[in-house]
């Protein structure tokens, strides 16, 4: 099963710890730890659903090319990182 | 002093005064930027800006020991054009149980439940004209000023950077664009007019008598008497028209006070020297107001939200982006720097 890590300065607002994920796509991925934590749904895409503009997803070290409708495919030993871009500040 | 609600890039301090003595809190969000703060009905709002994980909204029921998130504004998804809140520039309420907030890009949302769900009012959103507005001081179009008649809730005037100012009369069902007497001397000479075009950077209304708005616009200081449907410019203003910040005396609305920079290309205070100006008269005199400002070596801008006045019209607050935070006495005669080294100041606002 594909693995999801958060960084750690997103802990500061929502507690979100290292999951484990039934998905075949980055957007599945996110799904299923937003249905455990709603209130972090906000913190990771904006409300159309599209990745917020400073995060950003890696598949183990690619960075996820689809970031309007997450569609990048993910397999089942994948690890997820879910970081922010430095762009951000 | 009343206490005093200082938003910041870098956090929401409170400056309180007891047996004589102030005292500033540490901040609430440390680190964070706080765009905008509201006290209403016993509760405090904060309005949050994370550099990476977007737009929060928090609420504190007591007195600010501790918050709660809130779901924030949001536009409907898959909404055409597929807008997202980049920004809430300002908080208010209409002190009968109802709040506003206006966003970048420019909307105006509405909450009836403490700020628990918000929506969007979708009839200024869809104005035709709404195709018009445009960015002033932002890449997107803001709404940075809700007026709320305190004799009837129903009446609302917002004012866009840039798009001109709007007014409902019938809490926000339908809106028509005022503003006439406004004048846009960055337009082509035939579109200077143009309701439309207006920038309005800010606008402050007397509680006592909300027809007098005071309009500090990008082209200088207008005065409407109208409740905002016409406006008259005030010339000349020394020295200079160009600002930001506008504070309405509460009782008095021959009374105001602007916080001049030099001009749009050059925000900085003219000749280096801080000074708040204010009208008594209705705008037909201004005096500059320096009695404890720096009289020197001073670059700070005041932003649309960083003065206030308290509910007296006897003491004033203003912030700046360089963090400092000054305090005026006396209807701004005399002035006093809190000895503190701030973050750029957003907003600050008397509760």
């Amino acid at each position: 099963m594909p693995t999801i890590t958060f960084t750690a300065n997103l802990q500061t607002h929502v507690a979100c710890p290292p999951a484990a994920v039934a998905a075949a796509t980055v957007r599945e991925a996110l799904e299923a730890v937003f249905a455990e934590t709603p209130r972090l749904r906000s913190y990771i895409v904006d409300e159309q659903g599209r990745l917020r503009r400073h995060v950003v997803v890696y598949v183990g070290d690619r960075p996820v090319s689809d970031r309007t409708t997450l569609s990048d495919p993910i397999a089942a030993d994948d690890e997820l990182f879910v970081f922010q871009a430095l762009s951000g500040g | 002093m009343p206490t005093l609600h200082i938003a910041t890039r870098k956090g929401l301090f409170t400056l309180r005064e007891s047996l004589g003595r102030r005292h500033l809190s540490r901040p609430a969000f440390p680190g964070e930027a706080v765009t905008a703060v509201l006290a209403a009905e016993g509760r405090l709002f904060a309005a949050l800006r994370l550099g990476h994980f977007g737009v929060k909204l928090h609420r504190s029921d007591d007195d600010g020991a501790t918050w709660r998130e809130l779901a924030a504004p949001a536009f409907a998804a898959g909404l055409e054009e597929a807008p997202a809140v980049d920004m809430i520039w300002t908080l208010a309420s209409d002190g009968g149980g109802t709040l506003y907030a206006g966003t970048l890009p420019a909307a105006l949302f509405r909450s009836t439940d403490g700020g628990e769900s918000w929506s969007l009012m979708e009839s200024l959103w869809q104005v035709p004209e709404r195709k018009d507005w445009q960015g002033g001081g932002y890449d997107l179009p803001g709404l940075h000023t809700v007026l709320v008649d305190p004799r009837d809730a129903r009446r609302l005037t917002v004012a866009v950077s840039t798009g001109g100012v709007w007014r409902s009369a019938d809490a926000g069902a339908s809106w028509r664009l005022t503003g006439s007497g406004l004048h846009a001397d960055y337009m082509p000479p035939a579109l200077a007019k143009e309701l439309v075009a207006q920038d309005v950077h800010r606008l402050a209304a007397c509680t006592a008598a909300p027809e007098t708005v005071w309009c500090q616009h990008h082209n200088g200081i207008f005065r409407s008497t109208d409740g905002g449907e016409t406006f008259d410019r005030l010339d000349p203003v020394q020295p200079s028209a160009f600002g930001f910040a506008v504070a309405a005396h509460p009782r008095e609305a021959q009374t105001a006070w602007f916080v001049p920079a030099v001009k749009d290309e050059c925000r900085i205070p003219v000749d280096a020297r801080l000074v708040v100006t204010r009208t008594t008269d209705g705008g037909r005199t201004f005096e500059a107001l320096g009695s404890g400002l720096p009289a020197a070596d001073c670059y700070d801008l005041v932003y649309r939200h960083g003065l206030d006045v308290d509910a007296d019209g006897e003491r004033l607050a203003m912030g700046s982006t360089t963090g400092n935070l000054w305090l005026g006495q006396d209807g701004g005669a005399h002035w006093e720097r809190l000895d503190a080294h701030l973050p750029p100041i957003a907003q600050v606002a008397f509760a």
